[in-house]
């Protein structure tokens, strides 16, 4: 009797949580599928290399959406990365006191900040300065968005590198900064690239951060003091048009962004295990 | 007998984690070209000890030390010393082998080398070669000096991290229960390198294995509770110690 009702409560909790886990999985399998089935038709090559026709004509590109989305996650990433980054690494190793409590703490909240305030807030300090939109801004809304995460992740990779190899190091005559970068950063080196990839993936679907500060921009741009076009934004506009050609191809540029986000996304997994099998 | 009879010598040095006071006023002196053994219950001090002559423990969380530690007659504690620079002159083995797993062999007993005085690429080549033939590690990995550490056993790895140890040529090596996560066979290699080593280095061995202390080593020290309870030549200490309690302890009847 009681084998029995063990055996039928198992059988009920793990099929409960192949439920939650198949449940979790079906969002992204729907939505790969939806987009592949309503986008995959706009997608040749005239949509890779043309950019945008005028409102009510057919045809047309995402060219300059695609240039522009690499261009600002660009700038991006190469201000995101190594701030966050650096502010990782010395909250692993150096943010015992008070300045890193401070540190950490900020982090969390700019964390949980909502990614349009960030948006607000780099319109305020550099577009209205400035006094246009730029690619630059958007890069850097996009970078201050990036900063808490490759921070946080970089911190906890450092952590889980064994006190043992630093003791190791230290032992040998290296001096504590040394020890830190041969060390304790190129031991958690692998780490920290899957979460910067992981975070670079994530801020290049944002759109929010980018309506006041990259703005836009329906021709081919690559000056970063000018409005700019990413597929976020494209996506955005096309998709909340009037004309049925724009729906077509906000489709169409909803999956190259998914597509682009998993190959960077596959990246980082690859770079992982990488670490396991060397 | 001079202060400077002995390569390093401990005096009145206390050590703390917060305010636990771990090691209690103790002074020995290390012979030169010897290997001193350090033996006790677990949780003695001994390994605290250990790590205060190359100024280690003061950067665990709460660690610190008073008193002195004289290299050749110098106190490594006076103002103005550089720890990092000591630590170039003392090389240390810890309880489990930890090389670097993100160097190769080579790398790992090289890194040493790359700090501190330049050296050309020959000259490091000919220490790694040396360092590792005195860790009687070379005949087994000269082939492979680019694989990565982790590919080894054990007890292998034990021995490139003494290789790594020994690579920069330090004055004194410590040795913190070297042995303790190895097999009979592994432990055998390491003790029988630990006899060799004194010819060139100064060696003090922290271990809570009494017959490994009987058998490698020249001078036996043993702690009890963060106390230096007797120090004599090892034959002595294992058969004619002078304190009730260290007689106890060699005989098995405590620890």
């Amino acid at each position: 009797m009681t084998i029995n009702r063990r055996r039928l409560m198992s059988r009920i909790m793990t099929s409960v949580v192949i439920a939650s886990a198949a449940l979790a999985v079906l969002p992204l399998i729907a939505i790969l599928v939806d987009l592949i089935l309503r986008g995959a038709s706009s997608i040749d090559l005239a949509f890779f290399v043309e950019n945008p026709v005028a409102a009510g004509q057919s045809g047309g590109g995402v060219a300059n959406a695609i240039v522009g989305t690499l261009i600002v996650v660009g700038v991006a990433g190469s201000i995101g990365l190594p701030v966050g980054i650096g502010a990782g690494v010395y909250l692993a190793e150096y943010g015992r006191g008070r300045l890193g409590f401070i540190v950490r703490f900020v982090a969390d909240v700019l964390n949980g900040t909502p990614s349009i305030v960030i948006g607000i807030f780099v319109w305020t300090w550099m577009v209205r300065p400035m006094g246009h939109f730029s690619a630059l801004a958007g890069g850097v809304a996009l970078a201050v968005l990036m900063l808490p995460m490759v921070a946080r992740t970089t911190e906890e990779m450092v952590r889980l590198v064994p006190n043992s190899l630093r003791e190791a190091a230290l032992a040998l005559g290296y001096p504590r900064w040394r020890t830190t970068m041969v060390v304790m950063v190129r031991s958690a080196w692998p780490g920290i690239l899957t979460g910067g990839l992981v975070a670079v993936a994530r801020v290049a679907g944002e759109t929010a951060p980018l309506l006041f500060t990259a703005l836009g921009n329906l021709n081919f741009r690559v000056n970063l003091m000018q409005p700019m076009q990413t597929l976020s934004l494209q996506i955005y506009v096309y998709a909340t048009g009037p004309f049925e050609e724009w729906h077509r191809l906000a489709w169409g540029a909803a999956l190259v962004l998914m597509g682009m986000v998993l190959v960077l996304g596959i990246t980082a997994r690859l770079v992982t295990r990488k670490r396991f099998t060397a | 007998m001079s202060a400077t009879a002995f390569h390093l010598e401990a005096r009145q040095l206390s050590a703390y984690y917060g305010a636990n006071h771990a090691v209690r006023n103790v002074s020995l002196g290390i012979p030169r070209h010897a290997v001193t053994a350090i033996i006790g219950p677990s949780g003695c001090g001994k390994s605290t000890f250990l790590r205060c002559l190359n100024r280690l423990h003061e950067l665990t969380m709460l660690g610190s030390a008073t008193g002195q530690v004289l290299l050749d007659g110098e106190d490594v504690y006076a103002p103005g010393v550089d720890p990092v620079q000591l630590r170039r002159r003392i090389g240390m083995v810890f309880q489990h082998a930890n090389p670097f797993p993100t160097m190769t062999i080579f790398g790992n007993v090289a890194a040493g080398l790359r700090v501190g005085p330049r050296r050309s690429r020959a000259e490091v080549e000919a220490a790694v070669e040396r360092a590792l033939k005195g860790a009687a590690l070379w005949d087994e990995v000269h082939d492979r000096l680019g694989a990565s550490p982790l590919a080894l056993s054990g007890g292998q790895q034990q021995r490139l991290c003494i290789a790594r140890a020994i690579a920069p040529e330090p004055e004194v090596l410590l040795l913190d229960e070297p042995t303790s996560a190895l097999d009979p066979v592994a432990t055998q290699a390491i003790e029988e390198l630990v006899q060799r080593l004194k010819e060139r280095f100064t060696v003090v061995i922290v271990t809570h294995n009494m017959q490994q202390a009987a058998r490698v080593s020249d001078h036996t020290a043993f702690f009890y509770m963060g106390d230096l309870i007797e120090t004599n030549v090892t034959r002595t200490i294992f058969t004619n110690p002078s304190q009730e309690r260290t007689e106890a302890y060699v005989t098995g009847r405590f620890g």
